[in-house]
C-alpha cells in the first residue's frame, strides 16, 4: 500500500475553452491534513471535484488509494466514493430530513445494518461533533456552524479514508471557526483519515494543517509546511498570508483607463 | 445576404436547435429514470412518500375543482338539454364529459400547477444547495434516489386524482341536476349506467391520465434537474414546468382522443 493516499500528476482541466487548472502536481500522504489555498475562483473547488470524480481531467491523472479516478467506470467510481467523504461549503444537508436521518442516510443506503446499530453509530458520530443533543432538529433550525458539523458527522458515517472539505471556515463566527479547525485535526488523527481542506482562511488553517499548496490562476505557485509558508517571501504568498489589499493580486479588476472612461483624458 | 436578414434567421435556427437538443436530453432523462427505477421496487416506501406529497396533498384542489366543474356541467347541460326535452340525459352528459375529457385533462392541468411546480422547485433547490452533488459524492445515484421515486409517485397519483375528480364532478352534477333542479333521479343514474362503457370511456380516460402523469412528471423533474442553480434559474424552471406541461397535456389530449374516439 502506497504511503500517498491522493496523488495528482500533471493535471490540467478546461471547461470547453477556458483553462481552469494547469500542470498540477499534488500529494497527500495518509494521515495528513493538506490545505489547498488560493483566492476565490482560482480553481480550488474544481480540483476537489476532479479528485471526487465529478469532473474528468483534460490531461494528467488523479490517483486516490492507487486508483486512477478519471479512468474508473461508474460502478468503480461509486465504490471509491463510499470510502470518501465530502463536506460542502454550506453543509448540503438534506432539508427534508432531521439531523439524525441525515447522519443515518449513508448507513441506510449502503449497509443492511439493523436500525438499533444504525442508531448507535449515528449517536457516536453526532457525539464526536458535539451535537448529539441536536439529533431531532431539522436543518432549518441549525446555525451555519452547526449545519457544517452535522454535515461532518454525515461525512464520517461510513468511516471514510479521505475527507474533502470545501471552504469549511467560510462565514463562521470566531468560536465556530476554532471548533471547526479543531474538529478537522482531531477527527483526522483519531479516525486515521486523510483530510484535504480547500480554503482561503489562512490563519485558521495554518494552525491545523501539515502541508499547504497555494494555487493562483490554476497553477500551484507555492507549497510547503505552515512554517515555510509563514516565512515565505514570495510576493503572492506574502500578500495572501498577510491579507494585503494590493500586490500580485491587484485590487482592480482589469479595466480601461479610468480617466479615459470618465471622459477626462483630453480635458 | 445582408446581416440584418441573417441575424434573425440565425437566432431562429439557434432556438430550434436548442429546443430539439433539450427535447433529446429530456427523453434521455426519461429513459434513465426508467432504467434506475429498481430502487423504487426494492424500497417502495420511497414511492409511498412521494404519492403522499404529489397525490394526497393535491386532493383538496382536485376534489373542490371537480365538484364545481360538475355543478357547472349540471347547470349548462340542463339548459341545453331541456330545449330538446331530454333533460333525463343529463347524467350521460355529465359522466361522459368528465370521464372522457374533463376529468383527465383538468385534473392533469391542476396537478401540473400544484405538484409539478413543487417537484421542479424542490429538485432545483436541491441542486442549488448542492444536495444533488452531495448524493453523488456519497455514491448514491440522484436519479435512482430522488428522481425515480418522484416519477413513480406522480405517475401513480395522476390516474387516481383524475378518477376522484370525475367522481366528485358526477356528484356535483347530481347535486345541481337532481337535488336542486329536480331531474328524475332514476333516469339520471340509469341512463348514465347504460351509456358509459367501461372500455371505451372509463379505460380510455384512465389511459389518458396515465399518459398525462408521465408527461407532467417528466417535464417537472427534468426542468428541476436542468435548472441553473440560482434563484432566478429555479423560478424560471418552475414557470416553464407549468407552461410546457399544460401545453403538452392539451396536445397529447388531442392526439389520444383522435386515436381513441374516431369511430364515435
Amino acid at each position: 500500500m502506497s504511503d500517498n493516499l491522493v496523488e495528482i500528476r500533471d493535471l490540467s482541466f478546461a471547461y470547453t475553452d477556458r483553462l481552469v487548472l494547469q500542470g498540477i502536481n499534488l500529494t497527500a500522504r495518509r494521515g495528513q491534513v493538506v490545505a489547498i489555498m488560493g483566492n476565490s475562483g482560482c480553481g480550488k473547488t474544481t480540483l476537489m471535484r476532479l479528485i471526487g470524480g465529478q469532473l474528468k481531467p483534460t490531461r494528467g491523472k488523479v490517483w486516490v488509494d492507487g486508483q486512477s479516478v478519471g479512468d474508473l467506470d461508474f460502478a468503480g467510481l461509486y465504490r471509491l466514493r463510499r470510502r470518501m467523504g465530502m463536506l460542502f461549503q454550506f453543509g448540503a444537508l438534506f432539508t427534508d430530513m432531521s439531523v439524525y436521518d441525515n447522519v443515518a442516510f449513508q448507513l441506510r443506503e449502503h449497509t443492511d445494518l439493523p436500525e438499533e446499530m444504525i442508531r448507535d453509530l449515528v449517536l457516536m458520530k453526532l457525539n464526536a461533533v458535539g451535537l448529539r443533543g441536536a439529533q431531532d432538529l431539522m436543518p432549518s433550525e441549525l446555525s451555519g456552524g452547526m449545519a457544517r458539523r452535522v454535515a461532518l458527522a454525515r461525512a464520517i458515517a461510513l468511516d471514510p479514508m479521505l475527507i474533502m472539505y470545501d471552504e469549511p471556515f467560510a462565514g463562521l463566527d470566531p468560536i465556530s471557526l476554532g471548533v471547526a479547525g479543531d474538529l478537522i485535526r482531531r477527527l483526522t488523527d483519531t479516525l486515521g483519515l486523510t483530510s484535504l481542506v480547500v480554503t482561503h482562511d489562512v490563519q485558521e488553517s495554518l494552525k491545523i494543517v501539515d502541508y499547504v499548496y497555494f494555487i493562483s490562476e490554476g497553477v500551484i505557485v507555492a507549497q510547503g509546511t505552515p512554517q515555510d509558508i509563514r516565512a515565505s517571501e514570495l510576493p503572492y504568498v506574502h500578500q495572501f498570508v498577510h491579507g494585503e489589499e494590493d500586490g500580485p493580486v491587484p485590487f482592480h479588476h482589469p479595466a480601461p483607463d479610468y480617466a479615459e472612461e470618465l471622459g477626462l483624458a483630453h480635458a | 445576404m445582408p446581416e440584418t436578414l441573417l441575424a434573425p434567421l440565425r437566432r431562429l435556427g439557434g432556438r430550434v436547435v436548442h429546443s430539439v437538443w433539450r427535447l433529446g436530453l429530456a427523453t434521455r432523462f426519461f429513459f434513465l429514470t426508467l432504467l434506475y427505477s429498481g430502487t423504487c421496487v426494492r424500497r417502495p416506501h420511497l414511492v409511498v412518500k412521494e404519492i403522499f406529497s404529489a397525490g394526497v396533498l393535491s386532493l383538496i384542489i382536485i376534489l373542490v375543482s371537480g365538484l364545481f366543474v360538475g355543478m357547472v356541467l349540471g347547470l349548462q347541460g340542463y339548459e341545453t338539454l331541456q330545449t330538446y326535452g331530454s333533460e333525463e340525459a343529463l347524467g350521460i352528459l355529465v359522466a361522459l364529459s368528465l370521464v372522457r375529457e374533463l376529468g383527465p385533462v383538468v385534473a392533469a392541468l391542476l396537478f401540473a400547477s400544484r405538484a409539478g411546480s413543487a417537484m421542479t422547485a424542490e429538485i432545483g433547490l436541491m441542486k442549488a444547495t448542492e444536495q444533488i452533488s452531495a448524493l453523488e459524492m456519497m455514491a448514491v445515484d440522484p436519479i435512482a434516489r430522488v428522481v425515480a421515486p418522484r416519477f413513480w409517485g406522480g405517475v401513480i397519483s395522476m390516474p387516481l386524482l383524475a378518477a376522484l375528480f370525475s367522481a366528485m364532478g358526477i356528484f356535483g352534477g347530481y347535486l345541481v341536476g337532481v337535488v336542486l333542479i329536480g331531474v328524475d333521479e332514476g333516469a339520471f343514474w340509469s341512463q348514465m349506467q347504460a351509456a358509459v362503457d367501461f372500455r371505451d370511456d372509463i379505460l380510455n380516460g384512465v389511459i389518458k391520465s396515465v399518459v398525462f402523469g408521465v408527461v407532467v412528471t417528466v417535464i417537472a423533474l427534468y426542468e428541476g434537474y436542468d435548472a441553473p442553480p440560482t434563484a432566478e434559474g429555479v423560478s424560471r424552471a418552475t414557470t416553464r414546468t407549468v407552461v410546457s406541461s399544460s401545453l403538452a397535456i392539451l396536445a397529447w389530449d388531442f392526439v389520444l382522443t383522435s386515436f381513441m374516439f374516431r369511430g364515435v
